[in-house]
């Protein structure tokens, strides 16, 4: 019973992970109707940056957030200007095609760009306090992956925020659901369209930080990210970021289930059958209205 | 104040504007009419910046409309109620006005024009929280209204208010249009329903085929034989 809640509340801390990295590829594949697969790859390039960070500057991982973070930022309005923005001018059914194009050939450049950069090898941050664990009634919870998770729930409540209480965010709202409208009101959805890419870079930015702390980075983990976004984004739909983040959990959770029940191989299996059953079951995502 | 002159759109090899002429003049309501498919939302898509004209002009307030970006258009006082509604469903009555007053222009006195939106359909105030899509569809085709009016439009065009509406319904939107021109707002009113429409209208353009077929005041296009058996029925007289 002990082993099973012990697994359970693992599951719920690297939920919290997989939530906020689906979160940018649901906020940029709603308002842009652009399937970026090469997502994983900018949260494996954030957990490179905050590793960088570390064992060059010294920096404590969680503070390096606040450079991560606006450095993602900028990437993103990059990757948009420099590729996601064309794609964007095509209409809207050719749209997902071409950016699953772009998408491998960047998620494959970086692949390898990461390779050179930082060889093969995994890497992780290893604080001071990197293994220090609270116990709660013979659980124990490791300090780093819990303050993750706590910091995911900041980003995510942060970004729900602004999409709800700014004239911005109503604005990317309103493109996410009819771009024709959202122009005939007076919104440049182009600038919408720059502003969501950005953040959903940014949230993969901090996703990768949050990795290299609790867990570890290396080149190939781009598309293993890239996935479990996915099936949290089709169990959850498209509905609001809070909603996302709660798909990650339950993804969380049922990994940590099928791998205690059935055994660890299972944990990996897990996500592609909820992915289909959903997909057959519930097409519009769990908490979609 | 809105100017078209020989205007020409396609969609790919498909002509479906051949030049057609039309102004409205400040304070004006006019209506234009036609059957299905004679380029009435067409000519809407032009003028709103949407679809690029092949050939001809659109001038408002003297200067050349639809080159520029769409989303300026409403900036420059001209507002769209487009064909369908087209409101964010899953947004609230309130948010739904308040991106309509998204335009720069159009933020200074938001408030003070969020009341007066409220007091031209005050079921809207009642109903602000709600969500669009859990509204009827006459309260939506107010919505749709109101989030025009929040951009502070000289020049509000409402393509097929009365779609798929009450007659009754119908009567109390049109009843609202009339309100709202005497405010000094013109209206330029795509319509399939001929006799409100006329009803309403100062002046009428009738479009058949991508072309402007007959044009006149209100109430003599509703006299006109042609008009009367072509729009409403072989039996009208």
């Amino acid at each position: 019973m002990t082993s099973l809640l012990q697994q359970l509340v693992l599951g719920l801390l690297i939920g919290g992970l997989y939530g906020l990295a689906a979160a940018g590829l649901a906020l940029v594949f709603g308002v842009l109707k652009v399937l970026n697969v090469a997502h994983g790859q900018l949260i494996m390039l954030g957990g490179y940056g905050a590793f960088w960070l570390f064992a060059l500057a010294g920096l404590d991982p969680f503070a390096s957030l606040a450079l991560v973070i606006p450095g993602a930022l900028l990437l993103g309005v990059l990757l948009y200007l420099g590729l996601f923005g064309w794609v964007v001018r095509a209409h809207e059914e050719t749209r997902v095609k071409n950016s699953l194009l772009i998408g491998f050939g960047l998620a494959l450049a970086l692949d390898a760009l990461a390779v050179r950069l930082w060889t093969a090898d995994e890497r992780s941050i290893t604080t001071r306090y990197a293994g220090s664990v609270i116990d709660l009634w013979g659980i124990s919870v490791p300090l780093v992956r819990l303050a993750s998770l706590v910091l995911a729930v900041a980003l995510i409540g942060a970004v729900h925020l602004f999409l709800v209480r700014t004239r911005w965010g109503r604005a990317i709202r309103a493109t996410a659901e009819d771009w024709e409208a959202a122009l005939l009101t007076g919104i440049d959805v182009r600038r919408a369209y720059l502003l969501a890419f950005a953040i959903g870079t940014a949230l993969a930015g901090a996703a990768g930080t949050l990795v290299s702390v609790g867990y570890s980075v290396s080149p190939s983990i781009g598309l293993e990210w890239t996935l479990k976004a996915l099936v949290v984004v089709v169990l959850a739909g498209l509905g609001s970021m809070p909603g996302t983040f709660v798909g990650g959990l339950v993804l969380g959770l049922a990994e940590a289930l099928a791998a205690t029940i059935f055994g660890g191989p299972y944990r990996e299996m897990v996500g592609l059958v909820l992915f289909f059953v959903v997909l057959v079951a519930r097409p519009q995502g769990l908490f979609t209205r | 104040m809105l100017e078209v002159e020989g205007l020409e759109a396609s969609y790919g090899p498909f002509l479906v504007l051949s030049g057609v002429t039309l102004t409205v003049r400040q304070g004006e309501i006019v209506a234009l009419l036609g059957p299905n498919g004679s380029g009435k939302t067409t000519l809407i898509r032009c003028i709103a910046g949407l679809l690029r004209p092949r050939a001809g002009a659109i001038r408002w307030e003297g200067r050349a409309l639809g080159d520029a970006p769409a989303h300026t258009v409403v900036e420059r006082g001209v507002a769209v109620v487009p064909e369908g509604r087209r409101l964010f469903g899953s947004m609230s009555v309130e948010e739904n006005l308040a991106l309509g007053a998204f335009a720069p222009r159009a933020r200074p006195g938001e408030t003070a024009r969020l009341e007066r939106t409220y007091a031209i359909f005050p079921v809207l105030r009642e109903r602000r929280r709600q969500l669009v899509r859990a509204l009827s569809g006459g309260q939506q085709q107010m919505v749709a209204i109101g989030r025009a009016l929040m951009a502070d439009p000289r020049l509000l065009i409402l393509d097929e208010p009365s779609l798929g509406l009450a007659p009754r319904v119908v009567e109390s939107i049109f009843g609202v249009l009339g309100t709202i021109n005497r405010a000094g707002v013109s209206i330029l009113l795509v319509e399939q329903n001929v006799h409100a429409a006329l009803g309403l209208a100062h002046r009428g353009y009738i479009l058949e085929s991508g072309r402007v077929a007959t044009e006149g005041e209100g109430s003599a296009l509703l006299r006109d034989p042609h008009v009367r058996r072509a729009y409403l029925g072989p039996l009208a007289r």
